[in-house]
């Protein structure tokens, strides 16, 4: 497509609503290869409900393209085996299975042989999951749980990764674990849209950022920029 | 003694089939959140397809078989021509789609078949094995057994396969299972169609014992409904031991008493006990599961 790369994700006037509220009222953006893409915005902007919709667990009307083709139509599970696979809101690991079984499942639809050493390279990623891998996971502390949602969303070979505040409840500490993990994902091929309230730290590792406010995008631009700009520093960052 | 064993075999005889029974509403419950009062009519279609296949000249194992694959088709037809459609309905009218389905079920029976009670020669002929000091019918052996093995082989597929795993996180937590990949419809109707072979193959095993009719169904619906609540709903081991402990309840309760009333005693007491559990424990259950 354009310039020969063709854009991972390209999402037009994308609309969605919980009954008569509408929550995305036309949202537009693209993701590049191997781009981390930064999505920011205050608490009910619509975030979560525009991962949920690319997901296709979520219904909403227009135009989704995953890697140059329409998938608004496809059920989840089609979109998972594309390449889009998302770690969601509030991990939701499965919690009566071991932290190897939720693994496991995240390569669900895999056909390939190098499932085990794929979950081999999680294990190197976040080694306390390998230590506790017989474990169920919902016994799993919040940090170990929100790496578990990402180990497991790796697992299913993604081509575009969608994190939803992967950083919640965690401390400082795994906080910066956990975003270097994510910074790290470029070097693997993989595409990154990535919802944080932690801004700065989201954008500090993101090419692009994206600033959503009440269902719309209200600012767009590199991360250096939106870093720098006064009134998204005052509003989003709380930075004054 | 000798009558305690007897009441004993008895009971885990019955036991077996409720606990089956009760494994059919937890298997569905847990993967699609639906309470199927239909589960009944799984074990009817597994007796009385087996019973006219029989008579129609199809050898005993042969009809069985036959038996059971007829209620997997009315099984998995059930989730996708009834449940599937009415996806996001409220769990009450889900659960009036699984009566509207057990009574149309009854009604084509009563048609395809009819309306007398039948019975099938035991497995294994019917001399009692002199056991304890009592006298064991030898079929109880083929339903105690037959159920043993539907279990094991129900936990190997769910703990050892990658599709009984998915079963598990679809039961576990929906969004997640789909947003890895299951593809939770697929599920669901798997454990409608696990759930009717189940069923179907209580059915096969227990009819020797108790005759079949068109409408065994009900009664069954509400022991092995009684029985899963009493191990509380969606766990599956609450399950067998609810319906194991049904059963030995009614031998010890029948036998002592003296009273050969085991059906009728039950069928007065059982549906306002189902009736109050089902707004207690089946939604508290649903709402506490992660
Ligand atoms: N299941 C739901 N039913 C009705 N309204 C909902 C539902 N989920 C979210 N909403 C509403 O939709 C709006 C957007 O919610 P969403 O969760 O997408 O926001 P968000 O940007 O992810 O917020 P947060 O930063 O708090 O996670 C909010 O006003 C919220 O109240
Ligand atoms: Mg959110």
């Amino acid at each position: 497509m354009v310039r020969g790369k063709r854009l991972v994700l390209e999402i037009s006037n994308l609309r969605s609503a919980y009954g008569r509220i509408e929550v995305l009222r036309g949202i537009s953006l693209q993701v590049r290869p191997n781009e981390i893409v930064a999505l920011v915005g205050s608490n009910g902007a619509g975030k979560t409900t525009l991962l949920r919709a690319l997901s296709g667990v979520q219904p909403a009307k227009g135009e989704i393209s995953f890697l140059g083709e329409r998938i608004d139509r496809l059920p989840p599970h089609r979109r998972v085996a594309r390449g889009l696979v998302q770690s969601p809101e509030g991990r939701q690991i499965f919690g009566s299975l071991s932290v190897e079984d939720n693994l496991r499942l995240g390569g669900y639809l895999r056909k390939d042989k190098a499932i085990s050493e794929d979950r081999d390279r999680i294990y190197d990623m976040f080694p306390v999951l390998k230590e506790r891998r017989q474990a169920l996971a919902g016994g799993l502390s919040g940090g170990q749980q929100q790496m578990l949602a990402i180990g497991r969303a790796l697992m299913g070979k993604p081509k575009l990764l969608l994190l939803d505040e992967p950083s919640l409840g965690l401390s400082p500490l795994l906080v910066d674990q956990i975003i270097a993990a994510i910074a790290d994902l470029r070097t693997k091929d993989i595409a990154v849209l990535l919802v944080e309230q932690n801004a700065v730290a989201a954008l500090g590792i993101a090419d692009r950022g994206y600033v959503m406010e009440s269902g719309l995008i209200v600012h767009d631009g590199s991360a250096a920029a939106l870093l720098a700009d006064d009134r998204v520093k005052s509003a989003y960052l709380g930075i004054a | 003694m000798a009558e305690f064993f007897q009441f004993l075999v008895s009971g885990l005889t019955v036991g077996a089939v409720y606990a089956l029974v009760a494994l059919g509403f937890t298997l569905i419950y847990n993967a699609s959140d639906v309470v199927n009062f239909a589960q009944g009519e799984f074990v009817m279609l597994g007796g009385m397809v087996t019973v006219f296949a029989h008579a129609a000249g199809v050898p005993l194992p042969l009809a069985a078989i036959l038996a059971i694959v007829v209620a997997v088709i009315v099984g998995i037809s059930l989730y996708w021509l009834a449940i599937a459609p009415a996806r996001g309905a409220s769990a009450v009218s889900l659960i009036i789609i699984t009566i509207g389905a057990s009574i149309f079920l009854r009604g084509v029976a009563q048609v395809v078949f009819d309306k007398q009670f039948h019975k099938l020669p035991s497995f294994s002929g019917d001399t009692p094995v002199q056991m304890m000091g009592a006298a064991v019918q030898p079929q109880s052996f083929w339903v105690i057994g037959g159920a043993a093995t539907v279990v094991l082989l129900l936990y190997l597929f769910l703990e050892r396969t990658l599709v009984g795993k998915a079963v598990l996180a679809t039961s576990a937590n929906r969004l997640a299972a789909k947003l890895v990949g299951i593809n939770t419809a697929t599920i669901m109707a798997l454990s409608f169609g696990g759930s009717a072979a189940i069923g179907g193959i209580a059915g096969v095993l227990v009819t020797p014992i108790t005759l079949t009719s068109y409408d065994v169904g009900t009664l069954l619906a509400l022991k092995g409904f009684a029985a899963a609540m009493l191990g509380g709903m969606g766990n599956p081991f609450g399950a067998l031991a609810g319906g194991l402990l049904l059963g030995l309840l009614e031998a010890f309760g029948a036998g002592l008493s003296q009273l050969h009333l085991q059906g009728r005693v039950r069928l007065h007491r059982h549906p306002r006990r189902a009736v109050r559990g089902a707004a207690g424990p089946v939604r508290r259950r649903a709402v506490e599961r992660v």
